[in-house]
């Protein structure tokens, strides 16, 4: 196997792209990762991209090809691979990518995630969103996504001291973070009593507890480490990159709020990098709910069941703390355009280790991004470094 | 929800017919042809649940996919049956009445409906049993 770096990232805005079409979004963020790259399009071998559901959100389906017609590789027939994994997909394409260059089957590769969720209304992107679980089983009886973290969240509640104030105090943290963002959806910070006074969307879950509906792109070129230099000045190792399932449905796990998947791959990933949690400087987790964060801190290992609201606070997790996570806002500020966000991930921590996050910048030169499909039925995570 | 109409077919959605193996004696509902302990070493055969359990965890939802909009708000739950394993359904109770460890017994009823002249839906919902 050999070893892999990121040479170069790029990102849309995240937000509500109301002009713009689904392939224009990916063409941007391909164009700005391969500026970044310094790579050109016929060096590409290969292309995966993380997409959940352009067949339910733009009707169009076969997104590997589209892709990589658009992004004006056709003529060069470069292989093009879509990968879905619900809101895992941008992480699994990662993951993808960095395997095929491992293995040494493909050379330099594009890894790419886009969502276009704001051309259809809330009730069918809630009911699309209701396929990354079980649909026959969950879904059937009325579960929603934000319905089914609720159960988790409540669950949570019954056996460990988490406040409703420290739930919301996730939100306040990545709103403060996405202040400093660029591409971030929200760039407004809020208070606990924001989150508080915002609409119940499933009990005890409000409207400020919930990442939002987005459109987006983000994509990364990555090549074997030992052709980084070729590129790039400032190569990005990729030290772990750790996959693991659970059950699909909630209800038929071993534990309601605890994502076990969430805590092999990220048992695997300190294994694979031989590293211990004292040496993670950032995190990027899978905020997609307030209870989300809580949870990722503690299945990731970085604290005890329990801790995680004392933790974030404390301001522990804040950009000054000792553990920042979701430096780039997380979900809940940057917008999750499901497919895109695990890309969008390792665009974060690869500008921190660059030095290149602004207002939101730490001391940082190995992180990790936590990308979750589902409610927990499939977590990828990833471990970079600065070489 | 473009709920496919095959499943209106399935006998297990109407009855709680779930499965058991009989090798391990593992229960399973929602049912499973394959038991993941004793894989293909576990022989599976269908078992009718009593249909009485308890709420592990419970949510009130409040904003619904369009099929399940004009139900809300609806007390969404999971429910662990006496014989062991958990499932997903509506509590037909007040949001106030909800709790964990909330003992409840199933019921047949009407789920959803695809629009107002389309498919309906049937299957278990549970009501408060204490």
């Amino acid at each position: 196997m050999r070893d892999v770096a990121v040479i170069g990232v790029g990102c849309t805005e995240f937000g509500e792209h109301w002009s713009t079409s689904f392939r224009n979004l990916f063409v941007e963020a391909g164009a700005l990762a391969l500026e970044d790259a310094g790579v050109t399009g016929e060096q590409i071998d290969a292309l995966y991209v993380g997409n959940m559901s352009a067949g339910r959100f733009v009707e169009q389906e076969h997104i590997g090809a589209l892709i990589a017609d658009y992004a004006g590789l056709a003529s060069n027939h470069a292989a093009s691979t879509r990968v879905e994994a619900a809101c895992a997909s941008g992480g699994l394409a990662f993951r993808q990518a960095v395997t095929a260059v491992a293995s040494g089957m493909e050379d330099i590769v594009v890894a790419a995630g886009v969502e276009k969720m704001t051309d259809v209304g809330t009730g069918a992107s809630v009911d699309t969103l209701a396929g990354a679980a079980d649909r026959e089983w969950e879904g059937f009886a009325g579960a929603t996504f934000p319905g089914l973290y609720a159960m988790i969240a409540n669950n949570y509640m019954h056996r460990y001291s988490l406040t409703r104030e420290q739930l919301a105090q996730v939100a306040v943290k990545n709103h403060d973070n996405g202040v400093h963002n660029p591409i971030a959806q929200f760039r407004q910070r809020i208070t606990i009593d924001t989150v508080l006074n915002s609409s119940l969307v499933a009990d005890p879950l409000r409207l400020f507890d919930c990442s939002p509906i987005t459109d987006g792109a983000a994509a990364v070129v990555v090549v074997p480490l030992e052709r980084a230099r070729e590129f790039t000045d400032s190569p990005v190792r990729v030290l772990a990159s750790a996959q693991a399932s659970d059950t699909i449905a909630l209800h038929d796990r071993r534990d309601i709020s605890t994502l076990d998947a969430t805590v092999a791959a990220g048992r695997r990933a300190f294994a694979q990098a031989k590293l211990k949690h004292s040496d993670i400087d950032l995190v990027e987790v899978h905020d997609c709910f307030t209870i989300a964060e809580i949870c990722a801190i503690e299945d990731l290992g970085f604290c005890a069941k329990g801790e995680a609201g004392k933790l974030t606070e404390e301001g522990v997790t804040a950009l000054g703390g000792a553990l920042p996570v979701n430096t780039s806002g997380g979900l809940k500020a940057c917008g999750h355009p499901v497919g895109a966000t695990g890309i969008k991930q390792i665009y974060e921590i690869v500008q921190q280790i660059r030095g290149e996050a602004g207002g939101r910048q730490v001391d940082a030169n190995i992180g990790m991004a936590h990308n979750v499909g589902g409610t927990g039925a499939t977590v990828v995570v990833h471990i970079l470094g600065g070489c | 929800m473009s709920v496919s109409r095959f499943w209106r077919k399935i006998p297990q959605r109407y009855n709680l017919i779930g499965t058991v193996c009989t090798t391990c004696g593992r229960h399973f509902y929602p049912p499973r042809s394959l038991c993941p302990d004793c894989r293909r070493g576990g022989k599976i055969i269908d078992h009718q649940f009593k249909g009485d359990g308890e709420v592990v965890t419970y949510t009130v939802i409040r904003t619904a996919s369009d099929q399940f909009d004009s139900a809300t708000p609806y007390v969404l739950a999971i429910v662990k049956l006496d014989e062991g394993p958990n499932l997903t359904a509506q509590i037909v109770c007040t949001p106030d009445e909800a709790h964990i460890g909330m003992r409840v017994k199933s019921v047949f009823r009407r789920i959803a409906a695809d629009g107002e002249s389309g498919v309906i839906h049937y299957g278990t919902k549970f009501v408060p049993a204490e």
